[in-house]
């Protein structure tokens, strides 16, 4: 016999200006197996918890309904307070009673004070089969693997292998660096990339705890956190089959990176037409080429020095019409930092940029901007360009000022496109390969935008980079040193512990048909052909019950979360009486 | 609960949804945190996915008294577990062929794709769905069994 106790929550007048939480009480108090039922203004309050405490002590409970928020918001807290006195948290589940009735039904307290107590009620059917469950233990391998070695995966694997651990970094060019190898000086101090780049690449060639894998990509993932098997091909550069590895690791990188969106989508702009129509990185080479030989910055059509030079911004960017919604982030900057370097190099050119608004919101550049613009004479144009065109040896563009409504053709010998910052291709492999989600965009999805920024949806699988959404330097090692302290923080258990709501079998009832194999997305079940019946590898299950669905004998179950708890929970529901009065205001 | 003693009114349907975790549940306590306001004859049953939906919770549900049966899983792509919603969707399909052949209205089932950010979407769906069901009176299974 359970003695379950009910605790409802007053929730300031959230819950109580619209539900009637004395009446709800009474009545509760009168269901079968309710050994307790009260009722406080905030229950998840120190002094809430502790009358909850001292209702467990004090009343012997058994099992316990908290009707309160949302279990998203306080399943944890009252689970806890349940445990710091000696009930299994598992016994504790909560009724959705603030955002899912008193919110939702103001003007309807009647209506509402019902609802709320149905669906205590249903809560309880569940919660008197619930059983006492202990988290799962999985051991932790801590070796880690990053995938991509841009400044993101490069600083990422250097903190954790200068932390003690053993990683691995796979990179599908035969260098590593990524995008820094194209670029000449930075943004805001000029720096030269390689000054960044090549001192950390060394570092991490060098380093006794990195094993580094070029030429090379991830081809399968199997296992879950703390326990990755990762197969890595390398292509030996001979024309020859790849050469497969596995490597076991605890935790996993991505750090792919980005592409530019290709100058060809930009036909309006002459782009894969006109040999001076060119994109960023191909103007960081020349600038490059240009620092290199001390010579000025030449065009690619016939290597004359540029003297006219528009920049078009946001190509491909904010246009949701025809390319891509969102806001690549860095182009403003960079622009600005290649018209002022362009300057530098050809001293009497001259450097238009086109924009729709600057966007400097890193530190220390809207005054490296302003002071760019200012000291260096580069023109800003607000407006769209429409239309770039050859004439003879130049190009002339067509622009509106978007300020003074003023119609502008540009004369240029060079056209340089902002393109929009896209995510690395492959991505939708290496997504699929490891379940880290994408973005519509295709941009690795962190698990929370705010709290969770370099978790991926996949436990044990991290974000770094550009790859998650466009960033600068200064961004994306930050995010990378933040990834590389995540992972130090899993690496930091001997094991894991899982939550174990998962799936169990009944043996008896298993036919070993094995139609839950496949259904599976994570392969966690397996017919055990000697036994005569489908196992569950625990520390695999998600506990998604689609095998519990899919089950002809209903042989396998989720705990916790059984057919006989669901259904107790529907009878509640649809059997509900009373329902003639309800009044509907909606 | 007892009631107050009470007058006939009008019919209102009664309808148990079936959410999953990561989507719908979650829409749905946005519409709550949204303070958007709905017809109060919508039960929640919590499922970690839609994928998870049984044939026979939906039955179970109309058999039991409920007008109609509301499943909320995540947008195409975006199930939390790959692919549940897909398994739902053709569940859904099978289940609707199967009510035929019982002489209830297909209709009485709805499979909704609605996002964690949904809130306003998951307010307006309860409302459809209500006013839907109100329309085509209370379940065949209990005016047959009433007959
Ligand atoms: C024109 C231009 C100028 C810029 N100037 C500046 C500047 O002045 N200052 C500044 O702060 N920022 C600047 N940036 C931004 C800078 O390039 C990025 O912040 C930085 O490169 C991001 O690093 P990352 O490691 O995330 O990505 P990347 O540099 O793209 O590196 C990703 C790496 O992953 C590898 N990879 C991809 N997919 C796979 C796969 N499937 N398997 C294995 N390996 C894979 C790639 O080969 C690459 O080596 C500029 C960008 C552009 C376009
Ligand atoms: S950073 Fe600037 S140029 Fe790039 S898309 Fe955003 S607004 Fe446009
Ligand atoms: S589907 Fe059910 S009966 Fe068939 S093997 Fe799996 S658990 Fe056993
Ligand atoms: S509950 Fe889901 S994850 Fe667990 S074994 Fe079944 S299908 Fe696989
Ligand atoms: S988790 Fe929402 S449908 Fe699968």
């Amino acid at each position: 016999m359970n003695r379950i106790g009910v605790f409802l929550c007053w929730c300031g007048s959230n819950i109580a200006g619209t539900v009637d939480v004395h009446r709800v009480i009474e009545e509760v108090r009168k269901l079968p197996e309710v050994a307790h039922a009260e009722n406080y203004m905030y229950m998840c309050s120190d002094p809430g918890q502790d009358l909850v405490k001292a209702a467990i002590r004090d009343k012997n409970l058994t099992n316990l309904v908290v009707a309160s928020c949302s279990p998203r918001m306080h399943e944890n807290t009252f689970r806890k307070a349940a445990a710091s006195v000696g009930l299994n948290p598992y016994l504790v589940e909560i009724a959705n009673v603030r955002e899912q009735c008193s919110w939702v039904h103001q003007q309807q307290k009647d209506v509402a004070t019902r609802k709320a107590y149905n669906i205590i009620k249903a809560t309880i059917e569940k919660v008197k089969r619930n059983a006492a469950l202990e988290a799962i233990r999985v051991p932790v391998t801590k070796r880690a693997l990053v995938v991509g070695a841009g400044i993101a995966g490069i600083t990422a694997a250097l903190d954790l292998a200068d932390a003690g651990f053993e990683t691995v970094v796979v990179e599908r060019e035969a260098e590593i660096g990524g995008k820094l190898r194209r670029i000449s000086r930075t943004f805001p101090y000029h720096e030269p990339a390689d000054a960044i780049l090549a001192p950390r690449a060394e570092a991490l060639r060098d380093h006794p705890n990195v094993t580094l894998y070029t030429s090379s990509e991830v081809t399968a993932v199997g296992g879950y956190v703390g326990n990755f098997d990762v197969e890595v091909a390398t292509d030996p550069g001979d024309g020859g089959p790849p050469e497969t590895r596995t490597e076991k690791v605890g935790a996993i990188v991505v750090s792919t990176g980005y592409d530019l969106y290709p100058v060809e989508n930009l036909g309006e702009y002459g782009g894969g037409r006109l040999p001076d129509v060119i994109d960023g990185l191909a103007f960081e080479g020349l600038l490059a080429d240009s620092f290199r030989n001390g010579e000025p910055v030449r065009r690619p059509s016939d290597g004359r020095p540029v003297r006219d030079v528009v920049f078009i911004q946001c190509s491909g960017s904010r246009d949701p019409e025809n390319h891509k919604p969102y806001c690549s982030r860095i182009c403003c900057l960079y622009t600005n930092k290649q018209a002022r370097l362009l300057r530098d190099r050809n001293p009497g050119c001259r450097a238009w940029v086109s924009f729709m608004d600057v966007r400097t919101d890193c530190k220390n550049t809207e005054e490296y901007c302003q002071q760019n613009i200012e000291e260096r004479g580069i023109v800003y144009v607000r407006g769209r360009v429409s239309r770039v065109w050859q004439e003879g040896d130049r190009l002339r563009l067509w622009t509106a000022d978007t300020l003074t409504g003023e119609k502008i053709e540009l004369d240029a010998d060079l056209v340089v496109l902002a393109t929009a910052v896209v995510p690395a291709a492959g991505y939708a492999e290496v997504s699929s390969l490891l379940r880290a989600g994408v973005d519509a965009n295709g941009f690795f999805q962190e698990s929370h935008i705010k709290l969770r920024p370099v978790e991926s949806s996949t436990r044990g699988v991290y974000l770094a980079g550009a790859g998650q959404y466009p960033k600068d330097i200064t961004d994306t090692v930050a995010q990378a040193q933040a990834t590389a302290s995540k992972i130090q923080s899993l690496f930091a258990n001997e094991e894991l512990a899982q939550d174990p709501l998962v799936c169990r079998v009944d043996p008896d009832l298993c036919s070993a048909c094995g139609i839950c194999v496949p259904i599976c997305p994570y392969g966690a079940r397996e017919v055990d052909a000697l036994a005569g019946f489908s196992r569950v590898n625990e520390a695999l299950c998600e506990g998604c019950g689609a095998c519990v669905a899919a089950c002809p004998n209903k042989a396998c179950q989720l705990k916790n979360d059984s057919m006989v708890q669901v259904v107790g929970e529907i009878e509640v529901f649809a059997a509900e009486e009373g329902e003639e009065d309800y009044t509907c205001a909606c | 609960m007892a009631e107050p003693a009470k007058t006939p009114t009008a019919f209102e349907p009664r309808i148990v949804a079936f959410l999953c975790h990561w989507c719908t549940y979650t829409g749905a306590d946005l519409a709550g945190t949204t303070r958007q306001q709905y017809p109060p004859n919508v039960r929640v049953v919590h499922l970690m996915c839609s994928g998870a939906i049984d044939v026979v919770y939906v039955l179970k549900a109309l058999m039991d008294g409920a007008d109609g049966v509301l499943i909320g899983g995540c947008h195409p792509g975006d199930c939390h577990y790959q692919s549940g919603n897909f398994k739902a969707r053709r569940r859904v399909a099978i289940l609707k062929n199967i009510l035929a052949q019982l002489g209830l209205s297909a209709d009485r089932v709805w499979l909704r794709w609605i996002s964690a950010s949904e809130g306003r979407l998951f307010a307006e769906t309860v409302r459809e769905v209500t006013e839907a069901v109100r329309a085509m009176g209370p379940s065949e299974f209990k005016t047959q069994w009433d007959a």
